[in-house]
């Protein structure tokens, strides 16, 4: 029987991979603003910026609807992970506040040094912040995040600095450069630009490749045995190499709008497989999702409110996308 | 955390005003076609977008923060106040995804939907704003639990969220923000108009603005009365600690300075001239709160009576038909109260929150026992501050700058 906490934990993993698919590329698009180069490198940086401005914050909000959540309906999850992973939520912090601010006066600066300056942040916090998500996704797998009696067992550091949470972190990089390439390269107006991005797109897909093989090799043995040898393992690799490969064909063919929605299908199907991988644990080793949760009737009315809430939020959601993404492929 | 609510107070207060006096700006737009209430409204909503960007950043550190630095108070308390922070969440979404539209829809969507997106994100903010006073509110008088053992149980969120503090934190609050911004943007632009900009477009923007923060200016001390009379009947210490009253007094005077009014305090904490005010004295030292509660509540106060003021020459100069924007004194009065507003919000917060203290959740959790086991917080602590030191920086020379733009190429 299905919990209340794991319907919850459920709605979580969606705002996770909207999250992942908005706000992520948005950072995408950060990173290639920072290596903007070539001939097109003034386009390709308009290209960025007229496409994050009016949705990078609400997609923001995910990240705080998730954190939210996190507290409201996990509160022992929360309170040990804000103990052990002090240090990397801090940078990923501050990750967030230059990345926002920094988006935000670059546009509205009122000398040159000064657009510079933010703009370097910008693009610099774009990097970071992403790297530090998936170093704290990559903590809570593996086995180190571990509160007794509000004490870190293993500290402060030894939680999160290792190798199998830095190759999540560079995961996370990847895949947010890849989404954020080809949703540019499929928006971008001039055939010259969304090249740009093509190539782009194709070289982080590589990456995200490589990453992704890496964190398998690195990752602790009960999520590794969970990944490859479950009952659903074998059917969600297939389906996930064979839409990485497409993805790889219609980037090389540029059919764009094929690639976008192919790279969304990615996306899900990779956090889709951290999470079973994970599940029934919402901080391995031993934080399990029921034992995490908060009284039940708390949960529950939680919920509700979710559903309900989701009633304004998804045609609100979907109505600002419409208006500003909606019509990019037949006006540009 | 203080250093950061303090700083994200102000961001917040403008977003929750900022977007009204722009949705009224582009209201008289589409009703009288002035083409200067349109150009209003835009540079209002720039000023906006700047703003609101740091404020949902910095909300965003805060949400966090709650975690990081008091992991044990959430522990326990997010469940029983949870309800009102995730309903801020949707409110806030609301707010970010219609603010995208009206900031960047102006050719995109139609003149009315345009508009009843800038409602939407007028009355969003306000909504986040008193959900999250709900969760404050809570912290103050806590309700919809049971503690056995150290343990919170029997946990009902309708009943947390029903806490008595809520409707005077509210409304307090929502009005101390409207007149803050109302107040910023009259004295920005009165000090255009003395620069010699008198253009229609300073004028126009000052009536609005001014006209928007009077009553507000206005209703608040009514509003301040009866949040004392709350704070004086469900957290009588704090009130002590407001006036700094020692002894236990029958018909305690108010005394400010050399003056004392006989009574006084009695009346305004219980509307009963010979009412009993408790003094700090009858509880242990060690529950008191610090004596910055006192002088906050007193400039708090101060900085509140001078807006009423000044919004009371400015009725009186309408009254005899004296436009505002030719009177130099009203204007240099405009410009010197620019700040107060948002001075009296960060006075006000110290004394909600110096005033709790030593508690977390009064009477229940002290924050003493709620704080991470993290070493070394000093680091998180002078970067933070040196990061919002640099936005403020930033903020500021970008709303300069605006600003100046609108006085030269006027001229």
């Amino acid at each position: 029987m299905i919990s209340y906490a794991e319907i919850t934990a459920a709605v979580m993993l969606v705002a996770l991979i909207v999250y992942a698919l908005t706000g992520g590329a948005d950072f995408g698009g950060g990173l290639w603003h920072l290596l903007a180069a070539g001939p097109r490198a003034k386009q390709q940086r308009l290209l960025i910026d007229s496409a994050i401005a009016p949705i990078w914050e609400a997609n923001h909000v995910w990240l705080v609807l998730i954190v939210v959540l996190l507290f409201v309906c996990f509160p022992h999850a929360f309170s040990a992970a804000s103990i052990a992973l002090h240090i990397p939520l801090t940078i990923l912090l501050i990750g967030i506040v230059f990345r926002g601010a920094g988006f935000a006066f670059r546009q509205y600066a009122a000398t040159r040094t000064m657009r510079r300056e933010w703009s370097r942040a910008f693009a610099a916090a774009s990097v970071v912040t992403p790297v530090f998500l998936g170093v704290c996704l990559g903590a809570i797998t593996d086995d180190r995040v571990v509160v007794r009696d509000g004490i870190s067992v293993y500290g402060f550091v030894t939680p999160w600095l290792h190798a199998f949470a830095l190759a999540v972190g560079a995961l996370a990089l990847a895949l947010f450069a890849l989404t954020a390439a080809v949703y540019l390269a499929n928006e971008a107006g001039d055939a010259a630009v969304a090249n740009d991005f093509r190539i782009r797109a194709i070289t982080s897909g590589v990456a995200v490749t490589v990453a992704a093989f890496s964190g398998i090799a690195l990752a602790p043995d009960r999520f590794r045995s969970a990944l490859l040898h479950s009952l659903w393992s074998w059917p969600l690799q297939i389906v996930t190499g064979m839409v990485a490969l497409a993805l790889f064909a219609a980037l090389l063919a540029r059919r764009f709008a094929v690639a976008r929605l192919l790279v969304i299908v990615q996306t899900a199907l990779i956090l889709f497989g951290w999470a079973l991988a994970q599940y029934p644990l919402i901080i391995a080793p031993d934080l399990t999702i029921d034992a995490a949760a908060a009284p039940a009737r708390v949960v529950r009315l939680t919920l509700v409110e979710l559903l309900i809430g989701s009633v304004v939020l998804a045609p609100s959601f979907f109505y600002l996308f419409r208006v500003f993404k909606g019509r990019s492929e037949t006006a540009d | 955390m203080g250093i950061s609510l303090a700083f994200h107070i102000v961001f917040a207060v403008i977003g929750i005003a900022m977007p009204a006096l722009m949705v009224i700006a582009e209201a008289l737009w589409h009703r009288g076609g002035d083409v200067e209430d349109y150009n209003l409204a835009k540079n209002w909503a720039k000023g906006t977008a700047v703003l609101f960007a740091v404020g949902a950043v910095s909300g965003t550190v805060l949400s966090f923060e709650l975690g990081l630095l008091f992991p044990r108070f959430m522990d326990h308390a997010g469940p029983v106040i949870g309800m009102p922070f995730s309903l801020e969440g949707f409110a806030f979404f609301t707010e970010a995804i219609f603010l995208g539209i009206y900031l960047y829809g102006w050719q995109r969507v139609s003149r009315a939907m345009h508009i009843v997106s800038g409602i939407i994100v007028a009355l969003s903010g306000l909504a986040s704003a008193a959900f999250v006073l709900v969760a404050n509110a809570w912290m103050n008088v806590p309700r919809g639990f049971r503690i056995v053992n150290g343990r919170f149980i029997d946990i009902d969120p309708i009943a947390a969220m029903n806490t008595p503090f809520a409707a005077h934190e509210i409304v307090h609050m929502v009005v101390a923000a409207y007149m803050a911004t109302g107040f910023a943007v009259a004295g920005i632009h009165a000090f255009a108009i003395l620069r010699g900009s008198a253009t229609r477009f300073h004028r126009r923007a000052l009536t609005i603005s001014l006209f928007f923060a009077i009553p507000f200016a206005l209703v608040q001390p009514l509003i301040g009365d009866f949040a004392g009379k709350q704070v004086a009947r469900y957290q009588p210490l704090k009130l002590a600690a407001m006036e700094r009253l020692e002894r236990t007094e029958k018909s305690a005077s108010i005394r400010i300075g050399p003056i004392e009014v006989p009574g006084a305090l009695s009346w305004i904490a219980y509307g009963d001239r010979n009412a009993v005010v408790r003094g700090l004295r009858e509880w242990p030292g060690s529950d008191w709160p610090p004596p910055i509660v006192r002088t906050s509540f007193q400039a708090m106060v101060a900085l509140g009576m001078w807006m009423a003021a000044v919004s009371a020459y400015a009725i009186v100069l309408r009254l005899r038909r004296r436009p505002w924007t030719d009177n130099r004194l009203l204007l240099w009065l405009l410009v010197i109260t620019a700040p107060m507003g948002f001075l009296a919000i960060e006075f006000g917060w110290i004394v909600t929150e110096m005033g709790r203290q030593p508690w977390i959740i009064y009477g229940v959790m002290r924050t003493a026992a709620s704080v991470t086991p993290m070493r070394g917080l000093a680091v998180p602590f002078t970067i933070f501050m040196a990061i919002y030191v640099l936005l403020a920086v930033t903020v500021i020379s970008i709303l300069r700058s605006q600003v100046r733009a609108t006085i030269e190429e006027r001229e």
